[in-house]
């Protein structure tokens, strides 16, 4: 095996060599609503042992490049222009020989690590997949069941995860998230393929999972010499990782720059702009300067008193703790910030606050009404007071009604205006969150993600609601429409004086709209305090090592944090 | 990223009524061999309405008409002369009785489809929306209903309802809530699954925080979205009452000939023609149902296939429609996020 890994002497010989070179590539899809361009001349080449970012938002034709690059596209795509992999031009071979060098010339790993692996196959099975299906064709004659798992055991070794040789017959479920994109990066790995594309590999996973990811694509580039194409929306992983970054907006290169002059002196008016919308640790605080927590003379509007919630368990296996002995209070006029990775309880939290859940212990007192047995019937009078933003905005719609009616529904249901009355009061709620009043009559998919989400906010705020829940309401949006929703809700909340809990798994986001932060780790809250406070000291160990997982869009910044939390983040 | 977002339908509700109507849409949508199947069942089935509403004018005879001025009708007559397509062993013009038959087979598709489609879509929305024990016990009997051969079915009701005897209207009936009682399962199971399904879709559950009422989630909300599929299953269970109607006629549970024309009982009557050669009886009834079967089928796979974006066909880009207007539609559609007032 090791000698066909090449050492790394070997690699820095021929370190110039290209690998990848795309050569005016466009690719255009066939659609109900007629062509489509979704990348429109896009040139770039990657040298070996070079990471290449593509970064830009969505629907810039970052992912459609990437899949270009392995032959992926759907049928309906039409693709022109060269793409060369060692030399070889990938968009006009036949499908044999497409499935050569797949694999073997490029690899890909792919955004879930959940749904990229089979299920009913171990991952040993799968990692010697595609060596046993490359061996015939490279000419090696055939390779044994037990050469292939003894090579699929060196791929995981190579990857980290402990003791390969037992854990090569596990299932995808018997891994962690981050175990599992591991798995995915060794079977990536397995024939040592020159080139990887990385389609946003760490974006379903948490920062402190993503950080340990970084880290294994960082040292894989450094002993084997791999090149990495990497395509992600987030700065701070660009930052973290990249040595090149091409920037793309609407299927075309705008930016082609070092990592390092990028985040330094950007050129150009787009990438500018990026930058300045990427939320940053520590800077635009909403907490700056605060010592001591505001509005607590103010009524306060929930409760919470050792809350637990559970989920029922399956046949015989205990109840699953999603929030367990949570204590805190939200005052009128204040914004909690409620942070956690996925599965902390955050969204629970959020969602029994609204009566969408059942707490199961403790006591949660939402504007004095005890959640703990919660009957619909005398809990809906209260519904009009509390507002809610989903993360989603697509789905949280109803397809069928127009952005008026969606807006007007809590109206109706509650005060039951005249229409007149109602078309007044939606014109105004429109305003507020800056949309046309004209927008009323459009249907949600006529609106863009950012759009629907400020009507999401309107329909939230119609009734004036005393307490705002928003569960994650910008994480579906790209970085530049994030920065204009956050600054609206701000406005807002200052305008209208409402409690708002803000439920996010991003620090930045949270720390620029909350002055008070609490954090979730596995379903207890393990620290609270002013936001600047916990971000810039935190006490609990979880908090500290959530903090040094962030990546900062700062290439030297964040190669310096790097260097100091090493030893927290025990890489 | 761009692929999956573009490849939604986006069934745009501001155009005109017209264009947005179930088949309509469809046929716009539609291009090549996918096209040609859904206009050649289009056309199947516009002459069989056209048939079953213009029978009066197009029937020579009376469906149960047996003598006309120049004296009875001649048996097992050969097609030809006064008679087009022959005569039956009891005397009847079989071109008659087979334009007379659309009329028979439209009603009975009318009323069967009619009933199981409410009696199904209220079901389903309630036992999905509320659950519980509700649920089950209609799931229950929905799957009893699929255990038992649906011919049999509609036998027994056949039985139950009309007690064997058979007027046009009783007959009618008869078949039609036969048919309808096999139907309601598939209609209850396809908008139960989607209410389930939508039942957790974020928007119901933002109408649960503002307080809405269970009924009006379930006929604001979930109702017009669940829904959407009723026009397939509509045609394709169409074709179906009809071969549902046929068996019940040609085991002799339809209708009297004296009552109605039908194809099922002309089809059984034929029967024992065949081996004395006399083919005609059987041969223009039996063709009549495969007409109207094949017609309606064709229209609701065509509207299957063109109902999923990833079985629809596209006139595909062609390199001189993207060299020929390049950057036309550049940035158009789901990519203009960035366009944010």
């Amino acid at each position: 095996m090791s000698e066909n890994l090449g050492s790394l002497s070997d690699q820095q010989d021929q370190d110039r060599k290209t690998v990848l070179d795309i050569d005016h590539l466009k690719v255009t899809f066939a659609t109900d609503g007629g062509d489509v361009y979704a990348v429109k001349d896009v040139s770039l080449e990657v040298k070996a042992g070079e990471v290449l970012a593509i970064v830009g938002e969505s629907g810039s034709g970052k992912t459609v490049t990437a899949k270009t690059i392995l032959g992926l596209l759907p049928e309906t795509a039409v693709s022109s222009g060269a793409v060369l992999i060692n030399g070889t031009n990938v968009i006009s071979l036949s499908p044999g020989r497409l499935r050569q060098i797949r694999g073997r010339d490029v690899a890909m790993v792919f955004q879930e690590p959940s749904t990229a692996l089979n299920p009913v196959f171990t991952v040993g099975w799968q990692i010697a997949e595609g060596i046993r299906a490359h061996a015939g064709a490279n000419g090696g004659g055939r390779v044994s069941a037990k050469e292939a798992k003894a090579r699929a055991i060196e791929a995981l070794r190579k990857v980290g995860i402990p003791d390969p040789e037992h854990r090569v017959n596990y299932y995808p479920h018997q891994f962690s998230g981050g175990q599992k994109q591991r798995v995915v990066i060794a079977a990536a790995l397995a024939l040592n393929p020159g080139l990887i594309v990385a389609d946003e590999p760490t974006t379903a996973l948490d920062v402190t999972v993503q950080a340990e990811i970084l880290e294994l694509l960082r040292d894989l580039r450094d002993k084997y010499g791999t090149s990495i194409v990497l395509i992600t929306h987030n700065m701070g992983v660009v930052a973290d990782l990249a040595d090149r970054v091409v920037v793309m907006y609407q299927g075309d290169v705008v930016e082609e720059a070092t990592s390092k002059t990028l985040f330094a002196e950007p050129r150009q008016d787009y990438t500018r702009h990026l930058l300045a919308a990427v939320p940053h640790l520590g800077r635009n605080s909403a907490s700056e300067g605060l010592t001591e927590r505001r509005h607590q003379d103010e009524e306060v509007l929930v409760a919470a008193d050792n809350l637990v919630i559970e989920y029922p368990g399956r046949l015989g296996t205990p109840a699953f703790k999603a929030v367990d002995g949570v204590s805190f209070t939200l005052s009128r006029g204040e914004v909690f910030g409620l942070v956690g990775e996925s599965g902390s309880g955050k969204t629970t939290i959020g969602r029994a606050i609204a009566g969408l859940n059942r707490t199961t212990g403790g006591s949660l007192k939402v504007l004095g009404y005890e959640m703990l047995n919660l009957r619909e019937r005398t809990f809906k009078p209260l519904r009009k007071d509390i507002g809610f933003v989903f993360q989603d905005p697509a789905a949280s719609f109803n397809p069928q009604l127009t952005i008026g009616e969606c807006i007007a529904e809590p109206m109706l249901i509650h005060t039951r205006p005249s229409e007149a009355q109602a078309r007044k009061r939606v014109g105004e709620l429109l305003e507020s969150v800056q949309l046309p009043a004209s927008y009323a009559g459009r249907y949600p998919h006529e609106l863009s993600g950012g759009q629907r989400q400020r009507a999401s906010l309107a329909r939230a705020l119609s009734l004036n609601p005393r307490l705002l829940i928003a569960d994650e309401p910008t994480s579906a949006l790209d970085v530049s429409v994030q920065a204009k929703v956050l600054e609206l809700f701000r406005d807002i909340q200052e305008e209208f004086g409402f409690g708002c809990l803000f439920i996010s798994h991003d620090l930045a986001v949270v720390d620029i709209l909350s002055s008070w932060v609490g954090v979730l780790y596995k379903g207890k809250l393990v620290e609270q305090g002013i936001g600047s406070q916990v971000m810039g000291n935190p006490q609990h160990d979880y908090t500290r090592r959530l903090i040094a997982s962030l990546p900062v869009p700062d290439p030297a910044e964040q190669a310096k944090r790097r260097e100091e939390h090493r030893a927290l983040l025990g890489t | 990223m761009t692929a999956e977002t573009t490849l939604k339908p986006v069934a745009n509700p501001r155009a005109s009524f017209f264009r947005r109507l179930p088949v309509v849409s469809h046929f716009n949508k539609s291009v090549g061999l996918q096209r040609f199947m859904l206009v050649v069942g289009l056309v199947l089935t516009g002459i069989f309405l056209l048939t079953a509403l213009a029978a009066p004018l197009l029937a020579p005879y009376g469906f149960a008409q047996l003598s006309d001025a120049d004296g009875n009708f001649p048996t097992q007559q050969a097609p030809g002369g006064k008679h087009l397509l022959g005569t039956t062993v009891g005397g009847y013009d079989v071109l008659s009785r087979v334009i007379w038959g659309t009329q028979t087979a439209l009603l009975v598709i009318i009323v069967a489809v009619v009933l199981s489609i409410f009696a199904g879509v209220i079901l389903g929305l309630v036992s999905g929306y509320i659950g519980g024990w509700l649920d089950r016990i209609l799931v229950v009997v929905a799957d009893a209903i699929y255990a038992f051969p649906s011919l049999l079915v509609a036998i027994v009701m056949a039985i139950v309802i009309s007690g064997g005897q058979s007027s046009l209207l009783g007959g009618i009936l008869a078949a039609a809530i036969s048919i309808t009682v096999v139907f309601i399962p598939q209609y209850f199971r396809v908008i139960r699954a989607e209410t389930i399904r939508l039942k957790a879709e974020p928007f119901v559950e933002s109408a649960k925080v503002v307080g809405a009422s269970n009924i009006r989630i379930m006929t604001r909300h979930i109702y017009r979205n669940a829904t959407r599929t009723l026009p397939l299953i509509f045609t394709l269970n169409a074709s179906e009452s009809i071969l549902t109607l046929a068996g019940l006629g040609f085991l002799g549970f339809g209708i009297e000939p004296s009552s109605a024309a039908e194809w099922g009982f002309d089809l059984n009557k034929a029967l024992a023609d065949t081996t004395s050669g006399i083919w005609w009886t059987g041969l223009f009834p039996g063709l009549a149902i495969v007409w109207t079967v094949l017609g309606l089928t064709l229209v609701g796979e065509s509207i299957n296939d063109l109902n999923d974006p990833r079985l629809r066909g596209r006139k595909r880009t062609g390199r001189k429609a993207a060299a020929a207007a390049p950057g036309t539609r550049a940035g158009s559609g789901p990519e203009t996020e960035l366009s944010n007032p």
